[in-house]
């Protein structure tokens, strides 16, 4: 049995070996034998996290790489750094990638010949990018694998090269990102000029010794303007819609399920363990930032989701809304918020997944994502139907569903904080979640009567996909049906077990710890924290607020279908003002030009430079 | 003139901002990519520099020379290998979309919108 | 957004950025600072290693995971490039042309080529000596051999080129990287531990790992870059058909 410090490294290390023997193996493996290959190796880093995640208890595991021990504080190499919420986010990105390599076990055509290990192995390569981001220590490290994660993606992005599309999608999330990653290397280069350090720790200790100046506020928002892109904070959103709308199906379930949770997770740590210390970023400000931003998000994502008629992208969207909900959770800087957001971001994790799986399955059999295409067409397709249904639900907050649990905690946390808040969270849950009833009922069950088209507005349709698999003529293969009910079983799993959520409260508390964080990466005494955790079951409140976003959910879906039908809202009724003064700017500025999105970019920063000083 | 090597840096990332916001063709736009990041090594380098001291390898140089930050090299040696792999996907990108598309101007990719 | 809103807006924004990075730079030490804590640490550490070049030695030794996380990017551009540039469905590969070349110029390509290899391998080989090391060789090498395809033609390019052999070589240089770090975590109980002999200072067997490492760095970046390469020439001058557009530098549709 390896030790608890060799589990940090071999979390990475094997996945890396396992993209090498994939790519070599797959010149010669027929196909079945690269898939059986992968899963195999995939199933090997989930159990090296699992008994990481054990081994963890409620403290910290160290390893630092190259026998490099600090002495005295001071260390010369690199350390990673494990407790619940970053080893359990590891965990949750192995389980994810299994699920996306059982799902297209039979999915893909291609790649045929000796290309059969590529696509295995570049998500074998993504699954070391993401454990290596959330395991270090390091801020430079951490540059390093965000840009691994970012390579891969790019190219899984552009996996489909007969479509235009998916290459112009991939190509305005690999400059964006790839942009952003600078931007951080800037701050981090900043950091290392002030303080002569690279590690998390030893940045946090220095700069609590010294006075906040403009270079540390800059710094600030340079280094995280990386994660939050990748999280897709408002206006760094543009590139994921785009992105998530035209990858292949098993891609955006790990888009979507962990890569964009990672951004949220990557600038919590950042903060928390480099910049909340007394010469850092002042809570305060901190905090109503970027509470403003989440709220910006939520309302943007969700604004523009139930817009949607392209699944992929109705569910893209969806994704943006709630991750102003995480941000919203990390922003108001307690224990609570991130334990709730962690809760959330799991059950979330399982019910977008399962959703992208689900839409697989009308590619796969219609060759199209669009919800007027398809209008009445699945009905022959119960099982995916009733599970299509369960997920919106899920996604709406349900009890007991661990997004339903998860909605509860933030919801409450941020209560706490501004009593108007939590409107919010109902908001983004019903309204996302009814997005997706109404594509179900109406896909699956044939309601109401077929959407009218609308001319000369600025939109993405779903017509025209190419299926990604080989033939449709063949029976459904059972992981596409199996994978989905597993991941939505996932998502009731973690609403379901109290002692998850417990665990992820107490880790909570400890990522708050900075004066813990420093002593575990720098080798010195710790004192322990003795802080009560935050809760972490349900509450009255908490279910009947999930139940009342589930409602409302409901009946946004049935107002949608079976109301009246678009259009029909009188010419000057607040709706068709609201449409037309509100929401058709908003989508217009969702304009697919990559300069639009770069311009964005770097208003974002410069706003947040802005508000950041102002508030110092 | 203690600030030019960093306010260069600042200017590198401007400048190929600005050549990725106004780029009408998307070989120039990967290429101001590049620029961008160009201004990471030349803020690493500027950060690592000491004056009077040499490159900081030993091989012909007595023990205790004064050299220059071997960090920051090697971060940027890191920063340029990334930089060179992530031009080359992006490259690849650029090249199919050619074919597929039959442009290469930014402003001409409008299907993916609203 | 119409093009002249985008760039006000752009300028406006950039401005900020400007003045704040300006300002940021006010509190930076001033331009050649003679603190460098992080840095004589790792001069320290480096030389406690026997390692002359320090720089190799924060890269393959100090932060050696960084550099693993590195070559798995390089790693995973190769990959997906090779997935990104595939053969479509509607697309063929011809047998290139041969291309009259000058006697001299071809002379020349024949004499430089070892020259440049060897340019290449001595590089890699004293990466823990003095400048250079697995990157620099490996690019010197992987563009020298190039000069087969600019002082002659394709097809010569590909005699000296064994796609399928430097592809494996390339996962294999990759694979060994993390392998060796495992077998540091057998060997000295640290991942990535410098476990290795150090020989001694300033020889070419100093520095235990370092070299090994280096040597690895070297393959996986030589057999990349041709393989990177490879698809790209592949696209200009082998692969036709697909796509509905054509461009003037494209080769013509045969006949």
């Amino acid at each position: 049995m390896p030790s608890t410090a060799a589990l940090l490294p071999l979390a990475v290390a094997i996945p890396l070996l396992g993209a090498v023997v994939l790519s070599v193996a797959g010149r010669w493996l027929p196909r079945l034998g690269c898939d059986i290959l992968a899963t195999a190796w995939a199933v090997a880093d989930v159990l090296c996290l699992v008994l990481l995640w054990v081994r963890t208890g409620d403290g910290r595991a160290v390893s630092w790489l190259g026998g490099w021990e600090p002495h005295g504080g001071e260390s010369v190499g690199i350390v990673l750094v494990a407790d619940r919420l970053g080893g359990g986010t590891a965990l949750l990105a192995a389980l994810l990638v299994l699920a996306v390599l059982v799902y297209s076990w039979r999915y893909f055509d291609e790649p045929s010949g000796e290309r059969a290990g590529t696509f295995p192995a570049l998500l074998l390569l993504f699954e070391a990018g993401m454990c290596g981001f959330a395991l270090t220590g390091d801020l430079f490290d951490a540059f390093v694998f965000f840009e691994l994660m970012g390579a891969v993606a790019y190219a899984l992005t552009g996996y489909r090269i007969e479509d235009p599309r998916p290459l112009h999608g991939a190509l305005t999330f690999g400059i964006v990102n790839s942009l952003a990653a600078y931007c951080s290397l800037l701050g981090i280069a900043l950091l290392y000029a002030r303080t002569g350090e690279l590690g998390l720790a030893q940045l946090g200790r220095e700069l609590a010794g010294q006075h906040r100046d403009a270079l540390v506020i800059c710094a600030f928002v340079l280094v995280l303007t990386g994660p939050l892109v990748k999280a897709a904070m408002a206006p760094f959103h543009f590139w994921l819609p785009d992105a998530h709308a035209v990858a292949p199906t098993p891609v955006c379930m790990l888009l979507s399920g962990v890569m964009v949770e990672l951004g949220v997770y990557g600038a919590a740590r950042i903060y928390w363990t480099v910049f909340s210390g007394p010469g850092g970023i002042p809570h305060d400000a901190f905090r109503t930032t970027f509470l403003a931003a989440g709220v910006l998000t939520a309302l943007i994502g969700t604004t523009m989701c139930w817009q949607q008629r392209h699944l992929k992208r109705m569910l893209a969207f969806s994704t943006v809304g709630h991750v102003g909900l995480f941000l919203i959770g990390v922003a108001v800087l307690t224990p609570a918020g991130l334990a709730g957001t962690a809760v959330y971001i799991a059950g979330h994790a399982g019910a977008k997944a399962a959703l992208f799986g689900l839409t697989g399955i009308l590619l796969d059999r219609y060759g199209s994502v669009d919800e007027h295409g398809l209008h009445g067409r699945a009905r022959e397709l119960a099982l995916p139907g009733a599970l299509f249904l369960a997920g919106g639900l899920a996604l709406a907050g349900l009890p007991p569903f661990g997004t339903g649990l998860g909605k509860a905690l933030s919801e409450e946390a941020a209560g706490h904080w501004a009593g108007w808040l939590p409107a919010v969270y109902v908001i983004v849950s019903a309204v996302t979640g009814g997005a997706v009833l109404r594509v179900a009922l109406r896909v699956f069950y044939g309601l109401g009567p077929r959407p009218t088209e609308r001319g000369g507005e600025p939109e993405t349709t779903g017509e025209g996909e190419k299926p990604e698999v080989r033939g449709p003529t063949r029976l459904l293969p059972p992981p596409m049906l199996v994978l989905p009910a597993l991941l939505l079983l996932g998502c009731l799993a973690v609403g379901l077990t109290p002692d998850l959520g417990r665990s992820l409260a107490r880790a909570a508390e400890l990522f708050t710890d900075r004066a813990g964080y420093q002593a575990a990466a720098l080798g010195t005494a710790a004192q322990a924290a003795v802080a009560p955790p935050p809760p972490a079951g349900w509450t009255t409140a908490g279910v009947l607020l999930g139940l009342l976003s589930a409602v409302l959910a409901c009946a946004l879906a049935g107002t949608a279908v079976l109301g009246p039908a678009r259009g029909a809202a009188r010419p000057h009724s607040a709706v068709a003002f609201l449409g037309r003064r509100v929401v058709l700017p908003v989508r217009r500025l969702h304009s697919g030009l990559l300069g639009d999105y770069v311009a964005w970019l770097t208003v974002g920063v410069a706003v947040l430079l802005v508000a950041v000083a102002a508030q110092s | 003139m203690n600030l030019l090597p960093f306010l260069a840096a600042a200017w590198i990332l401007l400048v190929g901002l600005y050549g990725l916001v106004t780029s009408r063709n998307l070989v120039h736009a990967v290429g101001c990519l590049a620029v961008a990041q160009s201004s990471t090594y030349v803020l690493l380098l500027a950060v690592g520099y000491r004056r009077g001291a040499t490159a900081p390898v030993f091989a012909d140089l007595p023990v205790g020379s004064p050299v220059v930050d071997p960090v920051v090299q090697a971060l940027a040696l890191t920063d340029v290998v990334v930089g060179a792999a992530v031009t080359a996907l992006l490259l690849a990108l650029v090249i199919q979309l050619q074919k597929r598309h039959g442009t290469v101007d930014p402003q001409n990719l409008t299907e993916l919108r609203g | 957004m119409s093009r002249s809103v985008r760039l006000w807006l752009f300028l406006s924004a950039g401005a900020v950025i400007a003045v704040a990075f300006a300002a940021a730079c006010t509190g930076l030490p001033h331009f050649g600072t003679p603190v460098h804590p992080y840095g004589d640490r790792a001069v320290a550490a480096a030389l406690s290693r026997r390692t002359a070049n320090t720089v190799s030695s924060v890269n393959f030794d100090l932060r050696a995971f960084d550099t693993l996380g590195e070559e798995s990017i390089l790693f995973g551009a190769v990959l997906g490039a090779t997935l990104l540039l595939r053969l479509a469905r509607d697309e063929r590969k011809e047998w290139p042309e041969a291309e009259r070349v000058l006697p001299s110029t071809r002379l020349f390509g024949a004499l430089l080529l070892p020259v440049t290899l060897l340019t290449g391998v001595y590089i890699v080989a004293h990466g823990q000596l003095t400048p250079g090391g697995g990157f620099q060789g490996g690019v010197v090498l992987a563009t020298g051999l190039h000069l087969a395809y600019v002082a002659a033609d394709y097809r010569v390019l590909k005699q000296v080129r064994p796609l399928a052999v430097l592809d494996v070589a390339d996962a294999v240089a990759a694979g060994a990287f993390t392998a060796l770090g495992v077998a540091g975590l057998v060997v000295a109980g640290a991942f990535l531990a410098n476990f290795l002999p150090l020989g001694t200072f300033d020889r070419l067997s100093s520095a235990g790992l370092v070299p090994v490492l280096n040597a690895a760095v070297g393959v996986e970046v030589g057999s990349g870059v041709i393989v990177l390469l490879a698809h790209f020439l592949d696209q200009a001058v082998e692969i036709t058909g697909g796509g509905p557009a054509r461009t003037r530098f494209d080769p013509p549709e045969p006949e």
